[in-house]
């Protein structure tokens, strides 16, 4: 396998663990809001918690960790590089 | 004064900026105790903010063709974060979302998921490699990946026809803020809003709106942030509202079963003569509405807001201005970042109005008090005779009841500040706030439709021919003309019939999102595929918008028994949009051994941009 298919493979299975964690935080947990809002986060009822700031927050972090996670994919397969 | 180039002494000159507006604050607010009026300090707020913003836009004049598309692609992660917070977040975000969350509770939220959400769709799916294929427009990514006129025209047709519905929203919202922080009349206000927005980007481009959307920006935070944190402390609700409003959330929660939600029959809110427009609390402020038809409404709102998002030409060019491939994905993280500090006050400001007005112990609460009594306050005076606020005595005991409270949705951000005892100043810093969100976002859309007609239509397909200097000047004549346009249809006043912000999101999810990420990840697609695709999906997009659409063929049964309404109908059209195009593309001939190099040349992040850094 080249490098370039080796590194689209990786690339690709990051993406689908991503988007598979946003589909968490943005459809499955409201499929249980009215199930999970007696449940209390930080005194907060919890689906309430979670449309107000909990998902925004878990989308925050999680591109944060998608970008520093590819870069180490670019750089293990050499195009790590700076260029235009 | 600044050692090396404008690019390395940015968080200098930015902070310099921030230091200055927070300095021009405390003069407005010693003005204010000086005895200068409310009139002049709103003035003063709007008028002095929108001069900084012109003088950005006129040092940052240009004349080269990558400067003025692109801002040179050298704009820093932060920034180009804080710059996309500011085309992103709408005059609505600013002044409408709070109100949003405090009248429709849980189910209207679905809003912030879904317009947060939507960036990890951008980052993921296109924006690092649309930065690679160093296009830029969207339409010119379209047209070069699939080839040929025909889908370049297709997709500059999606962009503006989402892009436009858009506009016209953003310069009524200058409009009103205009006139009311100036006194002046609204058509005049639509006009003034749009020489400000035009003084933006006219002479620089993408660089100046760049620069300028940093400064919105960061007016834009503080003015939102500023009350947010100032009425949590007065009224004991805790030194960080955003982790400690638990008990005021709760106290409402038995303040609404105390005063009973309820909810107005038509006849009554008519007979009371209840101006258009105002609502009275009638949704639990917490509470989920149970049932699958509940849970499907929401998420397919928060859906058909997600997927719009990753199609919204005007976000994903702000993209093409980054140095690099990976300052692109950065890029992304801090625009939801800073993105993410206003939505999620939004919440703890429908919060804090709320329990202002409707607890009893509170000295600003109204709800359980004799009308008499509220009518005699101030702020209940002067928004009423704007007709902001409304007092309708249902069951005629001469007490304020929940539901007898009407307001409009812009007063929660609007009047907040006001109704929790804060200085007028801070009213003012609201109004400028409002006025850089929806001229930063206005100018972002403005430049997406100007730079398609003129890169895409003229440059690509009338004249290739044209040297830099008149490619510029029809750039130009273009973004005066869409603005003219723009604040032409919005002076008629017309935006009511037009809709909702909402159905930008719909048309771009219907017409472009899987042309765009199959363009990316999928080699096979062809561009007869793209060409079916986007047509097909903004046809059946749009035929399904007319047919349930209230005001247009009203057929309410079929969104009543899908749950797919009006503000939904990208979720009929994207999935048109995908089948038709894969389909297609099976039946067509695979695209060459060129386009496949290509596409493949887009995935590695590194190297040199498939398009010339001028083309």
């Amino acid at each position: 396998m080249s490098n370039k298919e080796k590194h689209w493979e990786k690339t690709k299975n990051h993406m689908i663990i991503t988007l598979a964690i946003w589909f968490f935080f943005s459809t499955v947990i409201f499929m249980f809001g009215a199930e999970i809002n007696s449940a209390s986060f930080l005194g907060y009822p919890l689906a309430y918690y979670m449309t107000a700031q909990g998902s925004l927050l878990a989308f925050v972090l999680l591109i944060f960790w998608f970008a520093n996670r590819q870069e180490k994919i670019d750089e293990e397969c050499g195009f790590g590089g700076e260029d235009d | 004064m600044f050692k090396g180039g404008f690019i390395q002494n940015l968080p200098r000159i930015y902070g310099l900026y921030t230091g200055g507006f927070l300095v021009f604050i405390i003069l407005m607010a010693i003005l204010e105790q000086g005895g200068v009026s409310k009139e002049a300090i709103g003035i003063m707020f709007v008028a002095f903010t929108v001069c900084i913003y012109a003088v950005i836009g006129w040092l940052s004049r240009t004349v080269q063709v990558d400067a003025y598309y692109v801002a040179g692609r050298q704009v820093p992660t932060v920034f180009n974060g804080m710059a996309t917070a500011a085309d992103w977040m709408s005059g609505a975000s600013f002044v409408a979302l709070a109100g949003g969350v405090y009248f429709g509770g849980y189910g209207y939220m679905a809003f912030l998921v879904g317009w947060t959400g939507g960036y990890v769709l951008v980052s993921t799916l296109l924006a690092p490699y649309l930065r690679k294929f160093g296009c830029y427009t969207v339409p010119d990514f379209i047209g070069t990946r699939y080839g040929g006129n025909g889908v370049r025209f297709c997709a500059v047709l999606v962009l503006v026809l989402a892009s436009f519905t858009y506009v016209t929203a953003q310069i009524n919202a200058t409009g009103t803020i205009a006139a009311r922080a100036l006194q002046i009349p609204f058509e005049l206000g639509v006009w003034v809003g749009l020489v400000s927005i035009l003084l933006c980007s006219m002479l620089g481009g993408m660089r100046a709106v760049t620069w300028t959307q940093v400064a919105q920006y960061i007016v834009l935070i503080i003015a939102y942030l500023i009350p947010v944190f100032w009425i949590s402390n007065r009224i004991g609700g805790g030194v960080f509202p955003h982790l400690m409003l638990g008990d005021e959330v709760a106290r409402i929660g038995a303040l609404e079963q105390q005063f009973g939600l309820v909810k107005n029959s038509a006849a009554d809110i008519k007979a009371a003569g209840v101006p258009g427009g105002l609502k009275s609390i009638a949704v639990s402020h917490t509470g989920v509405p149970e049932g699958g038809m509940a849970v499907w409404k929401y998420i397919s709102l928060a859906m058909c807001m997600m997927i719009g998002t990753a199609s919204l030409p005007h976000i994903l060019m702000r993209y093409f201005t980054t140095p690099s491939v990976k300052q692109a994905r950065k890029s992304v993280a801090w625009s939801l970042f800073f993105i993410f500090l206003l939505y999620s006050s939004a919440p703890m400001l429908a919060t804090l109005s709320k329990i202002s007005l409707m607890d009893p112990n509170l000295p600003t609460g109204i709800i359980g008090k004799p009308i008499s009594a509220v009518m005699a306050i101030d702020w209940v005076q002067a928004w009423s005779a704007q007709k902001q606020v409304f007092i309708a005595d249902f069951n005629g005991d001469g007490i304020l009841q929940l539901n007898e409270w009407f307001m409009r949705t812009g007063v929660v951000v609007l009047a907040t500040p006001e109704v929790a005892g804060l200085p007028y100043v801070i009213s003012g810093l609201v109004a400028a706030g409002g006025m850089a969100a929806a001229m930063s976002t206005a100018d972002g859309l403005v430049l997406a439709i100007a730079n398609a007609l003129s890169h895409d239509v003229y440059f690509k397909m009338v004249d290739p021919k044209a040297d830099v200097r008149k490619r510029l000047i029809v750039a130009r004549v273009l973004l005066v003309v869409i603005g003219a346009a723009g604040a032409y249809i919005a002076s008629m006043r017309i935006t009511s019939i037009l809709g909702a912000v909402a159905w930008a999101f719909d048309f771009a999810m219907s017409g472009l999102f899987f042309p765009l990420v199959l363009g990316v990840w999928w080699k096979r697609a062809t561009r007869e595929g793209a060409i079916a695709g986007m047509l097909s999906g903004l046809a059946a997009g749009t035929m399904y918008l007319v047919y349930v659409y209230p005001k247009f063929m009203g057929n309410t049964w079929l969104s009543d028994m899908t749950g797919i309404d009006h503000l939904r109908f990208g979720m009929i059209g994207a999935p048109v949009c995908l089948v038709v195009m894969v389909i297609v593309s099976l039946m067509t001939k695979a695209p060459d051994a060129a386009t496949q190099r290509m596409v493949e040349e887009t995935r590695v992040p590194s190297g040199r941009a498939i398009l010339g850094k001028q083309h």
